[in-house]
């Protein structure tokens, strides 16, 4: 696949704070590719200097295989869509897409055919007209990347486009994006704080934590196989067991727990240091298993009923009091599970994961 | 009933002030300027076209304090932009304290300051003359240039302050987005601040070209002898001619000019009086 961006070894120091550190990566073209990370972790800083407001400490930038040094925001071929959309108020929607055009003298009546067409695309037709001020937030948003995809861009940049947006809209808005960008064929790339905005949207996404980058894969390889404690941590819900390691063979492992359990799963890389911390999903619990080959198996006390919906949990308790969260399935087998009843749970080997503990969490 | 006796006690001050000090007076400003030496009479206006120094200087003075406007602007859009954009948090204070610094003293005392710094043994051509750039003294005060110059000064701070008031209020990011879709600076200037600052544009110039049309000091000092302003005319005919319904004409001409300039440059750009206070 052919390369759109190749960001090498990119590092940006404000004074003696790195803020985006050995960062490397490649987007194909047409990818929707996602950074994922937790508040003031340098996505923006990293976003902006792939767009050129700022200048990289050390590193390069290829985009279509052309270095990115020393080249001016208004000349490269990547356009943003700001967190804060920045739309020109003083300004129609159409004299807003059209504002780029008209900067590369583009001629009046292809601006007006490329201005409509591009309105079309993103289901806004006939909204040319309109002040900004009487767009509805989801509207602002599509006039945005309108305005972005009418320059034909090689990437488009998105920093948390739905960060403003309330929450029903948000979840509305994260299914047309991605309808979006597989019809323009764009590549996108993606910043968000929003875990389940990246899995849902992205064909791949980067998981970024203090300036550097965890993991880069598919949202199933992310949540299912994590290489790093944070990424575990951070990407879906787990609960965690520390304890120690008594049995290795390759990857499968036999973990002693503090409070007295002993599991079989799998360990990521590391040996010798046997203190490890297991994380398991709530859903890879099987409640009541009927074939308990092979699955770990344990007693918990269930404290409550979380109902969600189709999101629906039990928070149940260990003998030692060690709270777990697992999975409800609103299938009415388990509709006569009672807070305070015991239940015995079972999950396979294969879904819970060990990382070797960190001196400092 | 309780309501309408507390809007008149605030009502009040503002409605005297009005009468005693602007409405009267202009009125018996305007009787005057009807008053021949026995009867009602249209000669003091008539004078007015009829004299060509007299509405030659009225042209001059409006011309000139258009320039001076437009001047100001030019230099004032910048300066805001660096104070409110460009300069750290920090400095932004100590910027305006600057700005703010020359107009803790007096006018007086600033045109003499000026006078000292260019005249003929001033500071400026002890310098030059010791550099060896010329032999003789250059004579720097006195001329339209220097007078517009100082003017400019004058009225500097009164642009500056209301463009970095709505400077402030521009959002960064609109300037790199615009940026960011292909704008040049200039680009950014005339599309996005400028449109932006407009009602700080309009209500600066407005101020600045009402301080500078009314100027009495700073034309009168720098400018000399050649350079007459209208407010020159208006003081010869009220104290040295002693000629009241003469001063009066002429008075109510500088209002009836600096009304229309001013509904001249609103038109112009597409700007109404009420929307500048928003
Ligand atoms: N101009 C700057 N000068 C100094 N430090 C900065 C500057 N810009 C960003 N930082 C620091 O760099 C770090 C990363 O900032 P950045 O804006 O990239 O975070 P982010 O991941 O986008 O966070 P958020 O999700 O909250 O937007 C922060 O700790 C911030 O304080
Ligand atoms: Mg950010």
């Amino acid at each position: 696949m052919e390369a759109d961006l190749i960001v090498t070894c990119l590092n940006k120091e404000f004074g003696s704070f790195r803020a985006v550190e050995e960062v490397s990566f490649s987007v194909a073209k047409g990818e929707f590719f996602s950074i994922l990370g937790p508040s003031g972790c340098g996505k923006t800083t990293l976003l902006r200097m792939i767009a050129g407001f700022e200048e990289p400490s050390s590193g390069d930038l290829l985009i279509g295989g052309r270095s990115m040094r020393g080249i001016t925001p208004d000349k490269r071929p990547v356009n943003l869509v700001f967190q804060h959309l920045a739309l020109f108020p003083m300004m129609n929607v159409a004299e807003n897409i059209a504002f780029g055009l008209k900067r590369r003298r583009v001629a009046a009546a292809e601006i007006r055919r490329r201005t409509d067409e591009v309105l079309e695309r993103v289901e806004l037709p006939g909204f040319g007209d309109k002040r900004i001020h009487q767009l509805s937030g989801g509207q602002k948003q599509r006039v945005a990347i309108a305005r972005c995809l009418v320059l034909d861009p090689s990437v488009l940049l998105l920093d948390e486009p739905l960060g403003a947006l309330d929450l029903k809209l948000r979840q509305q808005m994260k299914v047309e994006l991605k309808k979006l960008q597989a019809k323009v064929g764009t590549t996108f790339i993606y910043i968000t704080h929003d875990q389940s905005e990246a899995l849902v949207m992205s064909d791949r996404v980067a998981v970024m934590n203090r300036g550097r980058f965890e993991q880069i894969g598919s949202p199933q390889q992310l949540y299912n196989d994590p290489t790093t404690p944070f990424v575990a941590g951070f990407v879906g819900d787990s609960n965690l067991w520390t304890g120690v390691v008594v049995e290795k063979d390759g990857e499968a492992v036999k973990v002693l727990t503090d409070e007295g359990f002993v599991f079989h799963c799998r360990q990521r890389g590391g040996s010798g240091r046997s203190r490890v911390t297991l994380f398991l999903r709530p859903e890879a619990m099987i409640i009541e298993p009927i074939d308990r080959a092979g699955l770990n198996i344990f007693q918990v006390t269930v404290k409550s009923i979380l109902f969600d919906g189709a999101n629906s949990r039990l928070l149940t308790a260990t003998a030692a009091g060690h709270e777990l969260l697992v999975a409800l399935p609103q299938n009415r087998a388990f509709d006569h599970i009672a807070p305070a009843t015991e239940i015995t749970l079972g999950w396979h080997p294969k879904t819970g994961i060990a990382f070797e503990l960190l001196d400092q969490p | 009933m309780k309501r309408s006796g507390m809007f008149w006690i605030f009502i009040t001050p503002v409605l005297l002030w009005l009468v005693l000090l602007i409405f009267l007076p202009h009125l018996d400003l305007l009787l005057l300027s009807f008053r021949g030496d026995a009867s009602w009479t249209l000669d003091n206006y008539r004078n007015f076209f009829t004299e060509p120094i007299y509405w030659l200087t009225f042209v001059r003075t409006a011309l000139y304090s258009i320039i001076t406007t437009l001047l100001t602007l030019i230099l004032a859009l910048p300066v805001a932009l660096y104070v409110t954009k460009i300069a750290k948090p920090g400095l932004r204070g100590f910027l305006m304290v600057l700005l703010m610094l020359p107009f803790w003293v007096s006018e007086l005392v600033r045109i003499y300051g000026w006078m000292i710094l260019l005249r003929e043994s001033g500071v400026l051509n002890y310098f030059l003359q010791s550099l060896g750039l010329t032999n003789q003294p250059v004579e720097m005060l006195y001329n339209d240039a220097t007078m517009i110059m100082g003017l400019v000064y004058t009225s500097m701070l009164f642009m500056v302050i209301p463009l970095v008031s709505v400077m402030d209020s521009l959002d960064n990011s609109l300037i790199e987005a615009a940026c960011d879709l292909g704008a040049s600076k200039i680009c950014i200037w005339r599309t996005i601040i400028i449109p932006h600052c407009k009602p700080g544009i309009v209500s600066g110039s407005i101020v600045v070209f009402m301080l500078v049309l009314g100027n009495y000091l700073t034309p009168n000092l720098m400018g000399g002898k050649n350079s007459l302003w209208f407010t020159e005319q208006i003081y010869n005919q009220f104290i040295a001619s002693f000629n009241w319904n003469q001063g009066a004409a002429f008075g109510f001409l500088l209002l009836v000019l600096s009304s229309a300039i001013i509904w001249l440059g609103l038109k112009l750009t597409g700007q109404r009086l009420g929307e500048l206070s928003s």
